[in-house]
């Protein structure tokens, strides 16, 4: 008797009581909703599986990063939905960063003016709604001047309500050499960058890494373009009837998405930012400065180190949220993922697997920043015994 | 570099309040007079400083202006499309005119009272949580009461009100229904969610870490359009669920997640001791959580609490791409009269401003809870 009691009241024996039921009330859910499923898609006399990937898609998608036309097949419809997602959000991730980092320092500053209109910047782009700001971007963009009357901004670069129209390269193939020296440039600083840690951690000699760095990165293309014989000539847009020819575009939808999504997501980041910085003791500063370092040695070496191991984590979810509010495009009819998923499965109907994919695509983005976030952040955290 | 040093040096030693410091008093000239003394160190501290507020001042010479006399001088406030066309600035009249389909879209125009009225009682319920001293059980009580009275307002069909289906409701109702009802309804699950997370259980653990990071990884609009179009299908034949209620269920879930992980951060926050404690006084699971932990983690959570709520009240402005009429759908229907289509910026600013007014006040308060515990919390 009292073994049967010490059995049930065992934890061990409890504890898989408790998990085999709620995985069997788990898995009885999952099988009652796919079955449910499965019948009202056969009486629809929808087809499942993923084999419409293969077909073609008959759509055409404004704007896109590959070559993509009505007859190509919905798998490569997806891929350019996601091209786009991804292009509209690294483009806005950079924004946002530089402007998170102003507004963010902004706050602190002992200038009591930009600390007012940092805060107004935070507090009222914080507390409108995305959606309600893209749109209002849009509308902006919408009433722009035409390609007429629109103003040169800066020479060739015009900016309308057809978007922003700047020039390109007529020969892309002359600047194979440029390209190649920056290449070179750049992997030639990461060896040098590393040498010269090596150095000061052993003689304790430091090095002017980053005058070096610039002179390698800049410097080298820049000479390769001039040997090259300079080869600049461009394609700039001219005005031509009610719109433009030749040059490159950004569209209208593309610019009211990377403004608000940046514009957006920077208040949030200069709340980070500040907090980062606040995190820093001020006698981290002191105790700089009193080794005998300078200002920009002691906020460089001492202060930045410190911050960014209170900044990195929350900045990762910022750039997930940055990256999963792109899909509001669909409001404004840029064509990113969702946009094309939708499109897919309005003709297919085969609406769980459109959804399905675009679900499983944004996962695997998410999973992959903050897998990457994760192992800077380990890098850059406090190493103790 | 000897001027940087005399600088760092005063403000190291005014760090120092004790130690009389004649020496650094400035001569009494101009700057000795107030204003000008705080401007001087203030805003022209430096040479960086100087250009920078001059900076500011030329950004507000030139933006300010324009925006009051389009805002305020030049605007029209009662007057009709025609009177708007002719006038430079802004076109308040819009808002005059439309003022009722902004905040209640379709809702039958003779029946508006109601969910004014209702609107008016939640903000009421709302304003009675935010006072710390009625945190007692009664305010369910009061919260239960509310919205089953805010429901027979906007459906009707008692009392002698007519009934009004819940397809023909929008605006600011919508706007403010999902929000609470998303975010209570969450609250319970994310509890649930985050004991999960954190039981040693690992087939509970790892549903609980799989939803949460699921939820967490895709956008609201995927989970929008999952409950919209996908729910459905889930269900077996003829058994159909409201789209409102789809709606609320997908950004139900979608919050848990979110306030799952703020629970956790809460959980995790307690000390190991009082786990310890609890066991050692015989306590089984759910007494430990629900007499020692759960008590002292939530009051940590409640500031992200009312962050996500925050959140939550802007998120439900995406209902309006699975078609349902909150206020932004409301907002932009209301525009579409053709006399004053022209005049939708003013729309867009005003209802910026009902959601900036909410917003601000509730982060503001979250701040201030914020302290508040904080003070609580010191002995």
């Amino acid at each position: 008797m009292t073994n049967v009691t010490r059995f049930l009241n065992s934890a061990q024996v409890r504890g898989w009581f408790y998990q085999g039921l709620v995985v069997s009330a788990a898995a009885l859910t999952g099988w009652y909703l796919v079955s449910n499923t499965l019948t009202n898609l056969a009486k629809r006399g929808v087809a499942t599986g993923f084999d419409f990937l293969g077909r073609e898609a008959g759509f055409e998608i404004g704007e896109s990063l590959l070559a993509y036309s009505a007859a190509d097949t919905y798998l490569k419809a997806f891929a350019v939905g996601l091209l786009n997602t991804l292009a509209v959000s690294a483009a806005a991730v950079v924004l946002a960063s530089v402007l998170g980092l102003l507004v963010g320092v902004g706050r602190l500053s002992s200038n009591w003016m930009v600390g007012r209109f940092a805060t107004v910047y935070v507090e009222s782009v914080r507390n409108v709604p995305l959606l309600l700001q893209l749109i209002v971007w849009y509308a902006i963009i919408g009433r722009l001047p035409s390609p007429r009357t629109a103003p040169e901004l800066l020479p060739n670069l015009f900016l309308s309500n057809r978007g922003i129209k700047y020039p390109t390269l007529a020969d892309p193939g002359s600047h194979t050499p440029t390209l190649l020296a920056l290449a070179a440039g750049i992997a030639a600083t990461v060896v040098l960058v590393r040498w010269a840690r090596r150095r000061r951690e052993t003689t304790g000699k430091p090095f002017p890494t980053l005058p070096a760095a610039a002179a390698l990165v800049l410097g080298l293309p820049l000479a390769a373009f001039l040997l090259n014989g300079a080869p600049l000539a461009l394609d700039a847009p001219v005005r031509e009837g009610f719109d433009f020819a030749g040059g490159g575009t950004v569209s209208p939808e593309f610019t009211a998405l990377f403004i608000g999504l940046s514009v957006y997501t920077a208040g949030f980041i200069a709340e980070i930012v500040r907090s980062g910085i606040l995190a820093v003791p001020h006698g981290q500063t002191e105790a700089g400065l009193a080794l005998g370092l300078k200002p920009g040695q002691v906020l460089r070496l001492i202060i930045l180190p410190q911050a960014l191991r209170v900044i990195v984590p929350p900045l990762t979810s910022q750039y997930l949220n940055l990256t999963k509010n792109s899909s509001l495009a669909v409001a404004i009819g840029y064509p990113d993922l969702v946009s094309v998923s939708n499109t897919s499965a309005n003709q297919t109907g085969q609406v769980v697997e459109a959804v399905a994919l675009m679900m499983a695509v944004y996962l695997v983005i998410s999973l992959a920043i903050s897998t990457y976030m994760n192992w800077y952040n380990r890098k850059l955290s406090l190493v103790t015994r | 570099m000897s001027k940087d040093l005399t600088t760092r040096s005063t403000a190291w030693a005014a760090s120092f309040e004790e130690e009389p410091s004649q020496v650094m008093v400035p001569p009494p000239a101009l700057t000795a007079l107030k204003p000008f003394g705080w401007a001087k160190d203030n805003l022209f501290n430096s040479r960086l400083n100087t250009a920078l507020t001059l900076a500011c001042l030329a950004i507000l010479w030139f933006a300010v202006p324009p925006v009051v006399s389009w805002a305020l001088v030049n605007a029209t406030w009662l007057g009709t499309p025609e009177q708007c066309r002719a006038a430079e600035g802004a076109c308040w009249s819009i808002i005059a005119a439309k003022h009722r389909p902004i905040f209640f879209g379709t809702y039958p125009y003779e029946e508006q009272w109601r969910p004014l009225l209702a609107c008016a009682l939640f903000l009421v319920a709302l304003g009675v949580s935010a006072v710390r001293a009625c945190w007692r059980p009664w305010l369910v009580g009061v919260w239960v009461g509310c919205l089953g009275l805010m429901g027979a307002l906007m459906w009707g069909g008692v009392f002698g009100l007519t009934y009004v289906a819940n397809d023909r409701w929008g605006g600011l109702p919508i706007t403010l229904m999902l929000s609470v009802f998303a975010i209570a309804l969450a609250f319970p699950l994310s509890v649930v969610l985050a004991l999960g997370r954190q039981s040693g259980l690992p087939a509970i653990r790892s549903l609980c870490v799989g939803f949460i990071e699921l939820m967490r990884g895709v956008p609201l609009v995927s989970v929008l359009f999952m409950a919209s179009v996908m729910f459905p299908l889930f269900l077996p034949e003829g058994v159909t669920v409201d789209k409102l209620l789809r709606a609320l269920a997908g950004l139900t879930m979608f919050t848990a997640a979110y306030l799952a992980e703020a629970v956790r951060g809460g959980l995790q926050a307690i000390p190991r001791g009082q786990y310890e404690a609890a066991d050692a006084l015989g306590l089984s699971y759910w007494q430990k959580m629900l007499l020692i932990i759960l008590p002292q983690a939530l009051r940590i959570v409640i500031p992200p609490i009312v962050n996500q709520f925050i959140s939550c009240f802007k998120d439900t402005s995406l209902v309006t791409i699975v078609g349902l009429y909150d206020l932004l759908t409301a907002a932009n229907l209301a525009t579409t009269d053709p006399e004053w289509r022209p005049f939708f910026g003013e729309v867009y600013v005003f209802v910026g401003l009902i959601f900036w007014g909410f917003c601000y006040s509730m982060s503001r308060y979250s701040q201030w809870l914020e302290r508040e515990s904080n003070r609580y919390n010191r002995r």
